[in-house]
C-alpha cells in the first residue's frame, strides 16, 4: 500500500480498537454504574451478577484501551504529543479512574473479605462504582475535544494550553452520552446473564438507560452545532449520515427488543447501534486525527513504521483471535448457564 | 521542586511501583503451573491448595499490575511528549508486541481464575501455560524499548530520514536488547521466588510447619536458586554491554573518574564528585578492567572524558549498583545455605535469612533498574535527546506527582493487607 493508504488504514485500525473498547470495556464501566445504583430488595444479587459477568473478561476488555493508546503514539506521534499536552488534566483523571476502578474491583472480588456487607467491601464497591461512572464521561469529553478544536497545536508547537479548553458544554454532553451508552450496553448484556426477577431488574434498567441515551443524543446535536460546527456539518455528509441514522434506528429497535424481552436480539442490536454511531463519528471526523491541526496524512508516522505496525498487529491477531474466542466461548456465548456460578465439578479425588 | 524533577519523580515512582507487580506477573504463573501440574500427576492435595492460594494472590497482584501498567502507557506521553513525538513510532513497535503478549496474558488469567470447575482439570492446567509464557514474553519485549533508549540502534538513519528506516529491525536488532532482557527477566523470577520463600519461612517461624508450607518453600527455592545463580552470570553479560555501549554509565556505576588502564573494582564506598574521589571503597586492582573487558590491564574510560553536565547522579548510581551486587551475592549465598542446611531441619537463623531474602530480591530488582535509568541521565535517549528537552510544558507537575504517591501508597497498603488474608483451604489454621 502507498503512504496515504497506510495512514488511513492505521486510522481505521484505531477506530476499530476504540469500538472494541467502547462495546466491551464500555460495558464494564456500565456494570460499575449499575453497581453504584444497585437498589431495592435485590441490590446485593444485582451486584453479584455484575461481578460474575465482569470477573473473567474485564482485564482482557481493558487491554483495548492500552492497544488504542499504543496505536496512537506509534502511528500518529505528533498528534499524540499534542493530545497528551492538551488533555493533560483529564487524562490524568482518566488514569485515576482506571486505576481505582480496576484495583477496587479485584480487591472486592478476590479479597476474601467476610461477606458483601463488610465495611471494606462496601468501600471498595463505592470506589469501583464511582470510578466507573466518572471515567466514561471524561473519555467522551476527550473525544468531543479532539473533534471540536479543544486540543490545538498551531504550526506543530507543543505549548501548554489554556486551562480546561476541553471543557465545553458540548464535551460535557458528549461525556454524559458516552456514560449512557456504557450503562445501556451493560444492562442489555446483563439481561442475558441473569434469570427471573434479576433479569427483570436489568430489563427495566436497560430501557431507562436506552431512553436516556436517545434523549442525550438528541440534546447533543444543538450543542454540537454551536461548539463543533464542522463536525455537525459533516454528520450530514453521505458517508456519515447513513451510519448515524442507522445507529439511531438500531438503538430504538434494540430498546424495543429489550422491551419485548427478546434479549438476544437486543444484545446484537445494541452492539450494532454502538458500532454505527462510533463509525458515524469516525467518518464525520475524517480526515482528522485531531481537528483542525492534525490530519491523518500530516500526522502519520513514516511508511516503514506504519508497515511494521501492521506486521505486529497481523502476528498479534493470530494469537489474539483464538484466545478471545476461547474466553468468550467459555464465559459468554449461547451457553444457557453462562453467568451462573459453575455447577460443582469436583477436581478428581486424591488417589487414596 | 522543578518541573523536570517532579516529572522524573512521578515516572520513577509509578514505574518502580508497577515493577513489583510486573515481576510477580512473570514469576507467579510459572510456580502456579508447576504446582497444579504436580497435583494432576500425584493427586497430593497440598499442591492443589498451593495452586489455588497462589491464584488468589496472583489475581490481586495482576489486577493492580494491569492498571498501573496502563498508567505508564499514558504517562510516557503525558510526561515526555517530545520524546514520544520523536521516538513514538520506533518504540511503539516494542509496546505493540508487548501489548499483544499482555493481551494473551489477561485473557488466560480470566480463564484460569474463573475456570476452576468450569473447565476440565487438564484444560484448566493448560490455561496456566500461556499465562506463564506471555508473562515472560511481556517482560522481554518491553525491555526492548528500554534497551533502545540506552543504545538507540540505528538512530542516525532515523534522524536523517525517518521514511527510510523500519523500526522493527532497529528495535529488535539492537545488540543491547537480549542481554538486558535476559538479566531483567531472571531478576523477576528471583524476586517472585524469594518473596514466596520469605512468606513461608515467616509462617514457619510462627509455628506453621506443615507439609504444604514446606513444599511451597521448596518449590520457591528451586526457582529462586536457579534465578540467583543466573543473576550474576547474566549480570556479567549486561555489564560488558554497558561497557561497550555506555562507557560513561559504567564509569558512574564504579565511580571511575579518570580514564585508566588496569582500573580497580570498587566495592562499597561513597563517591564525591567535587573532589573526584571515592571514600571508603575496597579496591581490587585491575578488577573493573577484567570484568568489563576480560583483561586486567584494559583501559576503562573515566567520567572525566565527558563534561560534568553529562554525568548522571553519581552517588545514586554508584550506591544503587553496589546495593544490587550486594543483594544478588547475598541471594546466592542464601540459596546455598538453604540446600546445605535443609536436611538438618529449618533452624531459626536459616528461616530469618529466608525472610530477609524477599526484600533483598526486590532491592536487587529496583536498584538494578535505578542503575539502568539514572545511569542513563541526563539523556532520555542516550546521546540523542536529553530528559530535560523531553519534558512536558505543563506546569505544577509536583501536584500530580504527590497525587500518584498518595494513590499508590493506599493501593500498596491495601494489597499487603489483603495478601496477608489469603488462606490455603483446609490448611488454613493448621500448625506443625
Amino acid at each position: 500500500m502507498s503512504g496515504p493508504q497506510l495512514a488511513d488504514a492505521a486510522a481505521v485500525l484505531a477506530l476499530f480498537a476504540l469500538t472494541a473498547y467502547a462495546l466491551l470495556g464500555g460495558a464494564d464501566f456500565g456494570g460499575g454504574v449499575w453497581d453504584l445504583f444497585a437498589s431495592g430488595p435485590r441490590a446485593l444479587e444485582q451486584r453479584a451478577a455484575i461481578a460474575r459477568a465482569m470477573g473473567p473478561v474485564w482485564e482482557a476488555n481493558h487491554v483495548w484501551l492500552i492497544f488504542l493508546v499504543v496505536l496512537l503514539f506509534t502511528a500518529f506521534p505528533p498528534a499524540f504529543a499534542a493530545l497528551v499536552i492538551g488533555l493533560f488534566l483529564p487524562l490524568h483523571l482518566v488514569l485515576l479512574g482506571v486505576v481505582l476502578r480496576g484495583a477496587s474491583f479485584v480487591f472486592r472480588a478476590h479479597g476474601a473479605l467476610s461477606g458483601p456487607r463488610a465495611p471494606l467491601q462496601r468501600t471498595f464497591g463505592a470506589a469501583f462504582g464511582a470510578a466507573s461512572a466518572v471515567t466514561p464521561v471524561l473519555l467522551g469529553a476527550a473525544l468531543a475535544a479532539i473533534s471540536s478544536g479543544g486540543v490545538r497545536s498551531p504550526r506543530g508547537s507543543l505549548v501548554a494550553p489554556p486551562l480546561a479548553s476541553w471543557l465545553t458544554p458540548f464535551a460535557i454532553a458528549t461525556g454524559l452520552l458516552t456514560l449512557a451508552l456504557c450503562a445501556y450496553l451493560a444492562a442489555v448484556y446483563l439481561t442475558l446473564e441473569t434469570q427471573g426477577r434479576l433479569r427483570a431488574d436489568f430489563r427495566r434498567k436497560a430501557i431507562s438507560a436506552g431512553v436516556a441515551l436517545l434523549v442525550l443524543a438528541i440534546a447533543d446535536l444543538p450543542l454540537m452545532a454551536a461548539w463543533a460546527p464542522r463536525l455537525y456539518s459533516r454528520l450530514a455528509s453521505p458517508s456519515a449520515a447513513p451510519l448515524l441514522a442507522g445507529g439511531t434506528a438500531l438503538a430504538v429497535w434494540s430498546i424495543a427488543a429489550v422491551w419485548r424481552s427478546r434479549f438476544e436480539v437486543g444484545r446484537v442490536l445494541s452492539a450494532l447501534s454502538g458500532i454505527a454511531l462510533l463509525w458515524g463519528w469516525g467518518f464525520a471526523q475524517w480526515p482528522f486525527v485531531i481537528y483542525p491541526d492534525f490530519s491523518i496524512a500530516r500526522s502519520a508516522a513514516p511508511n516503514p513504521a506504519l508497515r511494521d505496525v501492521f506486521y505486529a498487529v497481523g502476528v498479534g491477531a493470530l494469537l489474539l483471535g483464538p484466545s478471545l474466542y476461547l474466553l468468550f466461548r467459555v464465559f459468554k456465548g449461547r451457553n444457557p448457564a453462562a453467568g451462573r456460578p459453575p455447577r460443582p465439578r469436583p477436581h478428581p479425588r486424591p488417589a487414596r | 521542586m522543578s518541573n523536570l524533577m517532579a516529572a522524573r519523580g512521578q515516572m520513577a515512582f509509578t514505574l518502580g511501583f508497577h515493577m513489583i507487580f510486573a515481576a510477580f506477573g512473570v514469576g507467579f504463573p510459572l510456580l502456579q503451573v508447576v504446582a497444579e501440574g504436580i497435583y494432576l500427576r500425584t493427586r497430593q492435595e497440598r499442591y492443589l491448595a498451593l495452586a489455588k492460594a497462589w491464584g488468589k494472590a496472583n489475581a490481586v497482584l495482576f489486577g493492580v499490575g494491569a492498571v498501573s501498567g496502563t498508567a505508564l502507557a499514558f504517562e510516557l506521553g503525558l510526561l515526555w511528549p517530545r520524546f514520544m513525538r520523536l521516538a513514538g513510532s520506533t518504540i511503539g513497535i516494542g509496546f505493540a508486541s508487548e501489548g499483544f503478549a499482555f493481551f494473551v496474558e489477561a485473557i488466560f488469567i480470566g480463564l484460569y481464575l474463573y475456570g476452576w470447575g468450569r473447565l476440565s482439570p487438564l484444560a484448566h492446567w493448560l490455561t496456566g501455560i500461556p499465562i506463564a509464557i506471555a508473562g515472560a514474553a511481556s517482560a522481554v519485549l518491553v525491555v526492548g524499548v528500554d534497551a533502545w533508549m540506552q543504545h538507540p540502534n540505528g538512530v542516525k538513519a532515523l534522524l536523517s530520514d525517518p521514511s527510510a528506516v523500519a523500526p522493527g529491525p532497529m528495535l529488535f536488532g539492537n545488540p543491547h536488547w537480549p542481554v538486558m532482557a535476559l538479566h531483567a527477566t531472571v531478576a523477576c523470577y528471583a524476586a517472585t521466588a524469594f518473596s514466596l520463600a520469605a512468606v513461608y519461612a515467616w509462617g514457619m517461624l510462627r509455628g506453621r510447619r506443615d507439609a504444604m508450607r514446606r513444599t511451597a518453600l521448596h518449590l520457591a527455592m528451586i526457582l529462586g536458586t536457579a534465578a540467583a545463580i543466573a543473576m550474576p552470570l547474566t549480570g556479567d553479560l549486561s555489564g560488558k554491554a554497558v561497557a561497550r555501549f555506555q562507557p560513561v554509565k559504567l564509569a558512574a556505576m564504579e565511580s571511575q573518574f579518570r580514564t585508566q588502564a588496569g582500573a580497580p573494582l570498587r566495592i562499597g564506598g561513597w563517591p564525591e564528585p567535587q573532589r573526584r574521589a571515592v571514600v571508603g571503597a575496597l579496591e581490587i586492582p585491575g578488577g573493573l578492567s577484567w570484568l568489563a573487558y576480560g583483561s586486567a590491564g584494559a583501559t576503562v574510560r573515566g567520567l572525566s572524558s565527558v563534561p560534568t553536565r553529562l554525568w548522571p547522579d553519581l552517588p545514586l548510581t554508584h550506591v544503587s549498583f553496589q546495593l544490587m551486587v550486594g543483594a544478588g551475592t547475598a541471594l546466592v549465598l542464601l540459596a546455598l545455605w538453604y540446600w546445605v542446611a535443609r536436611r538438618r531441619g529449618f533452624t531459626r537463623p536459616l528461616l530469618w535469612g529466608l525472610v530477609a531474602g524477599g526484600p533483598l530480591a526486590f532491592l536487587a530488582l529496583e536498584t538494578g533498574w535505578i542503575v539502568t535509568e539514572v545511569g542513563r541521565q541526563p539523556w532520555i535517549i542516550y546521546g540523542v535527546q536529553t530528559t530535560a528537552a523531553a519534558v512536558t510544558p505543563i506546569g505544577g507537575l509536583w501536584a500530580y506527582f504527590l497525587g500518584f504517591v498518595a494513590l499508590y501508597a493506599l493501593l500498596g497498603a491495601t494489597v499487603v493487607w489483603l495478601l496477608r488474608r489469603v488462606e490455603h483451604g483446609r490448611w488454613a489454621a493448621q500448625a506443625a
